[in-house]
This record gives C-alpha cells, structure tokens and sequence, in this order.
C-alpha cells in the first residue's frame, strides 16, 4: 500500500483561539513541516460540524484533523467537551463505512504550542502516507 | 375534456407505499373519479409496452415507488420520466433510498454470496447464483442486473416532486393529488410536507426538560417506556431533532421512537450526519472514557442514524476497498 511518491491531502479544522495561532506561531518561528495539510479556521473546535468532516473525505480528503484548546481552557467553556463527544461517535460511524479510524483525529495543540503543531502536522502525515490513499468516489460503481 | 392520466410504478420496495394509496379509502373514488390510472402493475393489466406505445409526456404525473438498484428500474423509471410532466417520488425510498438502501453497506457480491451460498439455510451444493444470461435449449434467458450501489430516484431521473414517509400518509397524498389537479403546485423540487422538524409538533416537547443530558442510552425493549416523556431524555434514539415533521407522529403515538423515514429538512442534506452533531452534543459528561463507554452502547450508529437515507447521505455507501 505505501507508495513513497504519495502526497496525502489532509484538511484541518483549526480553533481560531488556540491552534490557529499555533499554526501561525509555527511560521514566524520558522519550524519546518510537511505542506499537506489544509488549514481551515473555525471559531471553536465544537463548531466543526460533522457535515464539514464527511464533505471533506467524500471531496477528496485521505485525511481530516480536527484541532481544539486543551480540555478546560475552551474559549466558550465548554465546546472543545462536545467535539470530543462527536468526535467518539463520529469515528464509530465512518468505520462503519469503510474509512480507517486513523484519517480522523482530534488534537489538542495552544497557542503556545507552534512546535508542537508542527510535531503533529508531521507524524499524521507520515501515518496516512503509510495507510495510502482513501480515494472516496473512485471505488464508487454504478 | 379527456381525465389526466396517471401512473404508479415501483421498484426496490416492499409495497407498502402502494398499500398507503389503498389506504386512502373512501377517498380513493375521488382520485378515480377525477383522474385515469393508466399504468399500475400492481393492481392493473397494463403492460411495458402500453407505457411504450404513449405518447412522450402525455402521461400527467407518475407517483414512482422505491429504489433504483436494478437495469430493469432503470430502463422503467427513465421510460415513465419521457412519457410523464411530471414525477413524483413516492415513499422513503425513492425520496432517501429508504431500508433497502442499507444494502451501500455491501455491495452485489457480497449480498449474492451470502444470499445464495453462506446463509445457514441455503442449500444450494451445486453452487448456483443468479446469473444476468443463461442459454438453454430454448434459447437464452435474461435476468435484469443487480447494481452494486442503491439509488435514490432522484440519483437516476429528474424528480419533481417528493412525497416522504414510509409509508406517505393519506392526507399528505391526498394534499398533493388535490394540488396536482387544481394545478396550485409548489416550486420543483419540494418535499411535500411541512419544513419543520418532528420535534417541533411533538407532543412530548411539553414535558420536555430545558437541557437534555443523556448518560446511558437504551434500546426500546431494555425498559418500560414512559408514554408521557420525550425519547431522548429516557435515553432512547430517537430521530425527531433531524427528521422533517407533517407524519402525523403515528410512531410517538404508539410509543416509539422516531426512525427518521421522513428524511431531514430543506436547510439538510446529511441527516446522519446532523442527527450524530446534536444527539452526541447531549451526552451527560466531559470524561472521555466515560464518553467512549457510552457512544460503546449505541450498536449500529451509522445504520440508525442512516436507516433510511444511506444512498441520499454525503458518502453514499461504505468504502469496499480491503474488504
């Protein structure tokens, strides 16, 4: 299945709050990650809707990451408790359609954390790289 | 002035939509009275070939029952959409694709093996599966094709209308018979019945709490259920928050949940999808084992929250790849 010239496409699903900043952190500190993630800002990790996160995969996507504030530090209380409870089912129902449970995570990275965006940028894209590629709609017939 | 001439046809069902035109009772003389049924396999000896010999478009509306998962549904839906103004999907499963739609989550071999070779009471030593020609002494014959993926009818034809439920209620068939003939039809394209969801017209909203908070989750036979309480706050699945509402609620009324056959409302296109968003939004804890320990409960959550419209949802069918 691991084919060294593959590239994932990973989207990401990034709290204005915490990661976002996070992210950019990882800029201006000038750390060096793969370029295969998408980022997408959202104002809370408990706004991404489940919608967002099928669109995705059925666009395209070999992986998808949601990233929220670290439990207790949630901007609005507690919205990143109620993406890790979606997230739980969420990653139930897709197995249940044939995605691998490793092509959706959730990650808690702050504002303060630019390295370790980059740390987890990197290893899931290394995991996917070796899980291939989802290609949902091609395996579609009829 | 000539009646206009209707049609009824259906494909993957199970015949209960046309038991619901049935069950319009007394008022069924009046839709004959007022209209010419020209085609129903079902219930009258008209063949194919009559449907074929019609002009394009003289038939006025054909109510169209079921999925499309077979050549012959096919050829048959794209014959009646030529000779009809106008299509109705009628049911659930023309609407979403409804229970047979289950079947994206296999595809055609796996359902053929298991039908014909591996259930535990097959007998068939000599292995044999459907085949779509077979040559005989007498010559070949043919068997339609089993499509790997169920459709909706709107996957396969233009559709102009929908009419939801499993079955549709008499008085929702009555409504859109009643606008047909008087031409006062909606935009194309509407799902003809109110864009509100269930919950909205539940009874049980009354006694409902402010916040529901749900800690375990129950199935229907585990407890006694309370007549009087909303579903959700028992503990039970039900799919009233993200289904579309105008059933008559007969599922609450008898005292059970709602399955969502209705489908979701205009503003939603994945109703699995939504339903998961707000139903695991009440889930009483913030401790991610416990978490994981309650969503271990629900057995089947993408058969239940998709249990009528896997084919209409945003991935359509389970990935086969690897399995």
């Amino acid at each position: 299945m691991a084919d060294n010239d593959f590239e994932p496409k990973l989207v990401g699903f990034l709290c204005r709050w915490c990661t976002y900043q996070g992210a950019d952190l990882a800029g201006t500190s000038r750390i060096q990650y793969p370029p295969n993630l998408v980022p997408i800002r959202v104002m809370c990790s408990g706004r991404v809707d489940p919608v967002f996160v099928l669109n995705a995969f059925s666009r395209g996507a070999d992986g998808v990451v949601i990233f929220g504030c670290h439990p207790g530090d949630c901007h609005y209380q507690e919205g990143n408790y109620k993406a890790v409870r979606r997230y739980n089912l969420l990653v139930k129902l897709i197995e249940q359609l044939g995605i691998e449970k490793e092509r959706l995570r959730l990650e808690w990275v702050s504002a303060a954390e630019g390295a370790r965006y980059a740390k987890v940028v990197k290893e899931i894209t290394e995991e996917i790289k070796q899980l291939g590629p989802l290609n949902w709609g091609r395996t579609e017939e009829n | 002035m000539a009646k206009p001439k209707v049609a009824f046809y259906w494909c993957a069902s199970c015949g209960g939509c046309e038991e619901a035109v049935i069950d319009l009772a007394e008022d069924i003389l009046k839709v004959v009275e007022a209209v010419d049924i020209v085609f129903w396999p079902v219930a009258l000896d008209f063949k194919r070939k009559d449907v074929e010999a019609m002009e394009d478009g003289s038939i006025a509306v054909s109510f169209i029952n079921g999925a499309v998962r077979t050549s012959e549904q096919q050829e048959m839906v794209e014959l009646l959409r030529r000779k009809s103004g106008l299509v109705v999907a009628f049911g659930s499963c023309s609407h979403l694709g409804g229970i047979p739609g289950l079947a994206n989550f296999w595809d055609r071999n796996a359902i053929v093996n298991r039908a014909y070779l591996t259930t535990p009471s097959t007998d068939n030593p000599d292995k044999v599966i459907p085949q779509v020609s077979y040559e005989t002494e007498v010559g070949e014959l043919t068997l339609p094709e089993i499509y790997d993926t169920v459709n909706s009818l709107d996957q396969v034809i233009d559709v102009d209308y929908y009419l939801p439920g499993c079955a549709p209620p008499p008085d929702l068939i009555m409504n859109a018979v009643t606008a047909i003939l008087e031409g006062k039809l909606p935009p194309k394209g509407s799902v003809l019945s109110p864009n509100k969801s269930l919950c909205d017209t539940c009874k049980r909203n009354e006694t409902k709490p402010e916040k529901l908070l749900i800690k375990e989750i129950k199935r229907p036979y585990e407890i006694l259920i309370d007549p009087e309480k909303c579903f959700l706050e028992q503990g039970l699945l039900c799919m009233g928050p993200a289904t579309r509402g105008g059933c008559g609620e007969r599922c609450i009324e008898g005292n059970m949940p709602c399955r969502g056959c209705f489908g979701p409302t205009d503003q939603v296109k994945d109703m699995g999808a939504k339903f998961l968003s707000a139903f695991a939004s009440m889930l009483d804890t913030n401790d991610e084992e416990e978490i994981k320990r309650i969503v271990d409960t629900i057995v089947d959550p993408a058969g239940t929250f998709y249990r009528f419209s896997l084919p209409s949802s945003i991935l359509k069918r389970r990935n086969m790849k690897g399995i």
